[in-house]
């Protein structure tokens, strides 16, 4: 029977060609639109590390005293002595400690010209933590950690500027006035949303040097840069003892009970401090959020990119009326046919589901140009002047996605259509012919 | 023109009908607001700076750690830098207006024992800025070379307490004088950041706006005579005629090379590129809702034709018998171009309220103004215009039936 709908239908769409690809079209350009800006949502609101997200938190405590603006939430980052107490607690599974700064960088004895990358100063850690990716070597330990190694690992990117891609482990780097043994290299590594740092933009690249955080405090000493600073520090750029914020924790969490467990250790923390006259606010302004949690509060969907999505869920739903309208009058003009055909003896469902059978079929084209003109709006995106842009891509869920939808959506468009024609009286029809 | 018939007729296709005026309303409010938006970006773009634009260029050079001889380096830069061919004005300037990166701000108090600050400013700090950016000057005067600090020694102070190295004087633009001091002369008052920095104005410029954080209002910025050097993260900005800039530039690097090599350049532009990248998302987003909107009116303008047609092909007959009875072309064209205006009036009056409602959301969720009754219209003749254009081919089409059909059977 189906065969048979597809048929009829085919015949019909062929028959008047004009007032089809105007459905088809109608169609293609809402679902174009609505998955365009869809599918940018769908890659920006994207886990970062999928299964090991929730395992993962974001402590904060809010050091700044007094507390300027009546802010309900602590800013994103610490001072360095607490960031430094709750570090030196060790209540978490894994824990890394992270700041970034700009730094000069060159191979000893060569005339190329310094770089100036950013530097992640961090912890041991932080790669396994964050299943950060190795070409070549590995990350340090903590031995180096406590012992103030002077070992860095490179990027992928920095490796291919100074050594050409070629294995460079154990050869020694220039940070600022220190030689760094490199004991890493990393595969391209571009983690998206860039999660760990919180003060970064969204999606902009990871840092090209990561150091150990007790060595790089010497190296780079004075070059450090405060998100915000309550009182004017002792010097720019010499944070340790000011009352800045700057650096940061992740910690990992295996279980709901260490989760408890952690959040009332920084619960206590902050009342401690507190009634020590160094904080402020106390637990009130403590938080343990995973990392997709604080990602959402973050709001690492750029509101721009929901404004669209808004306006093309807007568009879809103008172009869902239009083909509504449009099928109507499809059927309705064929009211003589569907009464021959309910005289011979089809029944009100036969009629039905060969309507739907038909917007099906409609919306299947509309999914198809649709789908092209997706690409052509992602393209599009990728034209545009903003961090995302290298991420708009088309994967496969929504590639599926697009063809739901645009059924669907027709499907849906077909029922009040389908219905009329349905209900058109055999007998009426045959006596107008 | 008989509306009745009209209305009649469109009495007996409810469910049609009805459709028509939900899409042309939905499309109506969405157009005004998209209309809306395009004009808050616009306007957004088109915010002054206060400084001459089209005349600076910026040159950074990543200098990182303090050196002792810092200072003595910014002074052989500038120095330099004053003997390119073309160059006006050379200064030293922390941050410019409407760049991404850090600002330095902080909270300005009539009172220096006041709980939370009166507003948040941005401050301009480094040597020459004045002439430089080419700010206009309103009252009182520029800051004299005695008047001059070294951030260090500033820094210093603040952790003695010693006031004397600190600046004493700031000048300030128009909007922050009218804001902190309305209706008094702005010269000669003192305000405070935090309780040790007691600043003087000694002159308002007419604008300056501020780096970023525009939120907290575009033109609260103040200028401290404090000297930087490229240590601190200040930029060398030259200010030269515009059809210099690319030449000064090229010069200018080379220059500053040629004075130490071991230095990285990480920026070299022209403000104009500067103010262009800050309003880049800005343009785009306008960009993405003219084309919202014209492939909303296509859209709408596509249904009305299909609907138009189809009703055309449906009434054949009664066009051929109408026109038999003496009806002319032009009253069956008036028909359906009638027809199509009163859909689409019904439309509109729909979408008026429908875009009232999305501007709702829109402010509670995007911090956007109230729509300005201005919009209504705009969004109303937009529909009415394309709704006639639409309907023109078919209602021509049934124009066109010749009466001789009513004669005929189906």
């Amino acid at each position: 029977m189906f065969a048979y709908y597809l048929d009829l239908a085919l015949r019909s769409l062929k028959r008047n060609r004009v007032l089809t690809a105007l459905m088809v079209l109608a169609i293609a350009v809402g679902i174009g639109a609505c998955m365009t800006t869809l599918t940018v949502v769908h890659l920006l609101s994207g886990d970062p590390l999928p299964g090991k997200s929730s395992t993962l938190f974001f402590p904060q405590v809010d050091p700044e005293n007094p507390v300027v603006g009546g802010s309900t939430e602590p800013r994103p980052a610490m001072d360095y002595r607490s960031a430094m107490d709750l570090w030196n607690a060790h209540r978490a599974d894994r824990q890394a400690i992270i700041t970034s700064s700009p730094v000069k960088v060159r191979l000893p004895d060569s005339g190329q010209p310094p770089l100036l990358p950013s530097m992640l100063s961090t912890s041991a850690d932080f790669f396994p933590m964050f299943d950060v990716p190795f070409q070549y070597g590995s990350g340090w330990s903590a031995d180096d950690d406590a012992h103030h190694a002077r070992v860095a690992v490179i990027s992928a990117d920095l490796n291919q500027k100074l050594f050409g891609g070629a294995n460079s482990v154990g050869r020694i780097l220039r940070v600022r006035d220190a030689d760094m043994r490199i004991v890493g290299v990393l595969k391209p590594w571009r983690p998206t949303p860039l999660f760990y740092d919180p003060w970064s933009q969204n999606f902009s690249k990871s840092e090209d040097v990561f150091a150990p955080f007790t060595s790089s405090m010497e190296i780079n000493k004075g070059n450090f840069q405060a998100y915000t600073c309550w009182h004017v520090p002792p010097s720019m750029g010499d944070l340790q003892n000011a009352d800045c914020v700057w650096v940061w924790l992740w910690v990992e969490l295996d279980s709901p009970a260490k989760v408890r467990d952690y959040a009332r250790f920084l619960d206590d923390y902050a009342n401690t401090q507190k009634s020590l006259g160094r904080f402020a606010v106390g637990s009130e302004h403590a938080r343990l959020r995973d990392l997709m949690t604080w990602l959402t509060y973050r709001g690492q969907v750029p509101g721009d990119v929901r404004l669209q999505a808004w306006l093309a869920s807007a568009f879809l739903v103008i172009c869902l009326f239009n083909a509504v309208g449009l099928l109507l009058a499809k059927f309705l003009r064929r009211s003589g046919e569907i009464g021959v055909r309910r005289a011979l003896g089809a029944s009100r469902g036969a009629i039905f589901a060969q309507c739907l059978v038909e917007a099906g079929l409609i919306g299947l084209l509309g999914g198809g140009f649709g789908w092209l003109l997706t690409l052509f709006g992602l393209w599009l995106v990728r034209q545009q002047p903003v961090d995302y842009a290298h991420l708009a891509h088309l994967d496969t869920a929504m590639f599926l996605v697009t063809f739901v939808l645009a059924v669907g959506t027709s499907l849906l468009a077909g029922l009040i259509p389908a219905l009329r024609a349905s209900r058109v009286v055999p007998g009426w029809q045959l006596k107008a012919l | 023109m008989e509306l009745r018939p009209i209305l009649s007729t469109l009495r007996r296709h409810k469910v049609t009908a009805c459709l028509l005026i939900l899409e042309i309303a939905l499309t109506c409010a969405i157009v005004c607001n998209a209309v809306f938006l395009i004009g808050q970006r616009l306007q957004r773009m088109d915010m002054p700076s206060g400084i001459a634009e089209h005349e600076l260029v910026q040159i950074q050079l990543g200098h990182i750690g303090k050196s002792p001889d810092a200072k003595a380096q910014t002074e052989t830069d500038l120095a330099a830098l004053r003997q390119i061919a073309g160059v006006r004005q050379v200064g030293v300037v922390e941050e410019l207006p409407f760049s991404y990166g850090g600002s330095s701000n902080s909270g300005l108090m009539l009172d220096p024992h006041q709980q939370q600050p009166t507003v948040n400013v941005s401050q301009y700090m480094g040597q020459n800025i004045l002439p430089t950016l080419g700010v206009r000057l309103v009252a009182g005067r520029d800051f004299g070379p005695g008047e001059y600090v070294d951030l260090d020694t500033a820094m210093a102070a603040l952790k003695t307490g010693d006031t004397k190295g600190l600046p004493q004087t700031m000048i300030v633009t128009r909007a922050l004088a009218e804001r902190m001091w309305p209706g008094k002369d702005p010269l000669g008052q003192t305000a405070y950041v935090g309780k040790d920095i007691a600043l003087r104005v000694i002159g308002v410029v007419a604008s300056l706006a501020r780096p970023n954080m525009l939120r907290m209002g575009p033109q609260y910025s103040v200028m401290w005579p404090i000297h930087m050097t490229l240590a601190d993260g200040a930029s060398y900005v030259l200010r030269t005629a515009p059809q210099d800039r690319e030449a000064v530039i090229k010069a200018a690097v080379a220059k500053l090379k040629q004075l130490d090599p071991n230095r990285v350049v990480v920026t070299k532009r022209t403000y104009d590129e500067a103010r262009r990248e800050f309003f880049a998302s800005d343009r785009a987003m306008a960009g993405i809702l003219v084309g919202v909107i014209v492939a909303l009116l296509t859209v709408t303008a596509l249904g009305i034709v299909g609907l138009a047609s189809f009703w055309v092909g449906q009434r054949r007959r009664t066009i051929g018998v109408r026109r038999a009875l003496g009806a002319t072309r032009g009253d069956i064209l008036r028909y359906f171009q009638t027809e199509n205006f009163l859909l689409a009036t019904f439309g509109i009056v729909l979408g008026m309220a429908l875009a009232y409602g999305i501007n709702l959301f829109l402010m509670t969720h995007y911090e956007l103004p109230r729509l300005p009754g201005i919009y209504f219209p705009v969004g109303a003749l937009a529909l009415w215009a394309i709704g006639q254009l639409a309907v023109l081919g078919p209602a021509l089409r049934a124009a066109a039936v010749p009466p001789v059909v009513a004669t005929r059977s189906v």
